[in-house]
């Protein structure tokens, strides 16, 4: 795990403009996110069950944002390995919505594209062009753009289990489509449209 | 007959086809009628909320909306998937916790001539009624089959006790549901401190040494603690378990073979069902072993030709090869609790 390297952060010590990166978080997150309320307690991260492989824990990461340090916290890769397990959101003694907060962090992370492994990312938008198409996942066609891309070199090893997987029926070669998919392109596009502001 | 909405979820319909086939048999012994909301829509599962909030939302607001238009003498959604449950539950939480936000999204939903009042809607989890609606009284008196003899890790996984908007459950971190209605077939409920950590998710696709190392805790500790078979309530964590354990077991050098069922399918069981009608064989990671303790013998559903991999790559001594064996190799316990 990398050093907090901003004084700021170390001192817990945050600026008045340095709290809009903070506030924008929280408005953008669904629900009452809490995030103001962290006691950095540390909670989350024993409780993270892929801490491990976290640039920064969720702890670490509410600090940078508090002290408005908008480029490192997109660019760490700690929503990105979150398995949304829900650990941490049922421990935290501010009940701060971890897990949601992270949903946040990805969503604005690719909208000005600082990510470091595109991976995550793009097999997010891919599940999504899947559904934004048919209205339902399509394991097949996600599987096969997906490892495509990222995994060639795994491709080899899983071919007993996709094969299985086809075999025992349990991965159709078509995609369903919804019967109203037009009515749902039209919620979507309506959707894309609005954003959380109050 | 109790009337009850169902959102079956994408995973039915592919990779959870034993889950589907499983619940058919056995609501109509228990007397359930499910009522499948017309034109449900994919959730999103963990993927549209971090793409984009208000669509994220008003996808699984439709379904809710959809699910409104057939209530008729029930207001109860049952979705078999903890990511569906999860879905439909945190949007109908958060629209309420959140007015602005189902401001939002009820103006996305009307351009598709829909609309949804939070809090309009119950959404459960199929084991959720089971246990609460019809009872462990109800479903141990339709016990044919009991399955003495069956050692099951309950695995309940974590989407579906946390976070628990609606204070469903008995325990966020140890629930006791799924070992109760185990017990309810007579099967014998291994200690399984694990039962609500991750599978690892969508972390098989993006991470997978990440998810490796989730899965490799599950299992090992199924394993260790002498289960026969886990039991499962996800179509996520069946798929991570079942489909990724031959590639976990390739990474570690490990040697597990550790069936996971759909709870469902062992319920079946215990009503007299025949393994083929709940979908019993496939799974890639065999139950025939387990199952043979109570008897059951499991259909062959062609085997995947899978060339038989040696036992060993290179000369080791022996005493390595038996730390790295698995089951059948006795591990150390000191390896197998980390």
């Amino acid at each position: 795990m990398p050093q907090m390297t901003d004084e700021r952060v170390r001192a817990g010590l945050a600026r008045e403009e340095d709290l809009s990166l903070l506030h924008e978080v929280s408005i953008k997150t669904a629900g009452v996110s809490h995030l103001e309320m962290c006691i950095q307690c540390g909670t989350c991260g024993g409780s993270c069950p892929a801490a491990q492989d976290m640039d920064h824990t969720p702890r670490m990461l509410f600090a940078m944002l508090r002290a408005g340090m908008r480029d490192e916290v997109l660019r760490s890769n700690t929503p990105w390995i979150c398995v949304s397990c829900y650990h941490c959101v049922v421990r935290c003694p501010q009940e701060v919505h971890i897990a949601d907060v992270m949903y946040t962090l990805k969503g604005m992370a690719i909208k000005v594209k600082l990510y470091s492994d595109s991976t995550a990312p793009h097999f997010s938008q891919t599940f999504v062009d899947m559904v934004e198409s048919y209205g339902r996942s399509f394991e097949l066609g996600l599987a096969s753009r997906h490892y495509l891309k990222h995994f060639p070199l795994r491709l080899p090893g899983m071919m007993p289990m996709g094969f299985g997987m086809l075999t025992k029926g349990r991965m159709p070669i078509a995609p369903r489509k919804i019967k109203n998919m037009d009515q749902l392109k039209k919620i979507l596009k309506r959707a894309k449209q609005l954003e959380l502001t109050s | 007959m109790n009337k009850y909405l169902f959102y079956p979820g994408c995973s039915m319909e592919s990779s959870g086809r034993a889950y589907r086939d499983s619940i058919h048999a056995i609501t109509e012994p228990l007397d359930l009628h499910f009522e499948e909301i017309d034109d449900w829509n994919c959730c999103g599962a963990t993927e549209y909320l971090g793409i984009n909030l208000i669509p994220a939302y008003s996808l699984i607001a439709r379904n809710l909306a959809l699910a409104t238009k057939q209530m008729n003498g029930t207001r109860t959604v049952v979705a078999p998937c903890s990511a569906c449950y999860l879905n439909l539950a945190k949007a109908d939480y958060y629209m309420q916790e959140r007015p602005s936000l189902g401001v939002k999204v009820n103006e996305a939903l009307e351009a598709g001539g829909l609309q949804y009042k939070a809090g309009t809607l119950d959404v459960r989890h199929l084991i959720d009624i089971l246990v609460y609606d019809v009872g462990l009284e109800t479903i141990r008196s339709k016990v044919t089959r009991p399955l003495q003899g069956l050692r099951v890790a309950p695995y309940m996984g974590c989407m579906l006790p946390r976070p628990d908007y609606q204070h469903r459950w008995s325990d966020h971190e140890h629930p006791t549901e799924l070992d109760d209605l185990m017990r309810a077939l007579g099967a014998e409920v291994i200690d399984y401190p694990l039962t609500t950590e991750c599978c690892g998710g969508h972390m098989t696709q993006i991470g997978p040494e990440t998810a490796f190392e989730l899965i490799r805790r599950l299992v090992a500790d199924a394993d260790e603690r002498g289960a026969h078979l886990m039991a499962t309530v996800c179509p996520m964590c069946q798929m991570n378990i079942d489909a990724y354990q031959n590639e976990t077991n390739h990474y570690f050098g490990t040697n597990y073979h550790m069936p996971v069922l759909f709870f469902t399918q062992l319920m079946g069981l215990a009503f007299g069902k025949e393994p083929d009608e709940l979908g019993i064989g496939v799974e890639l990671v065999s139950s025939r072993t387990a199952l043979a303790n109570i008897g059951v013998e499991v259909p062959v559903i062609q085997e995947p030709a899978t060339p038989r991999k040696k036992e060993e790559g290179l000369p080791m001594p022996p005493r390595l090869l038996k730390r790295t064996n698995g089951k059948n190799g006795k591990k150390s316990k000191k390896e197998a609790v980390r």
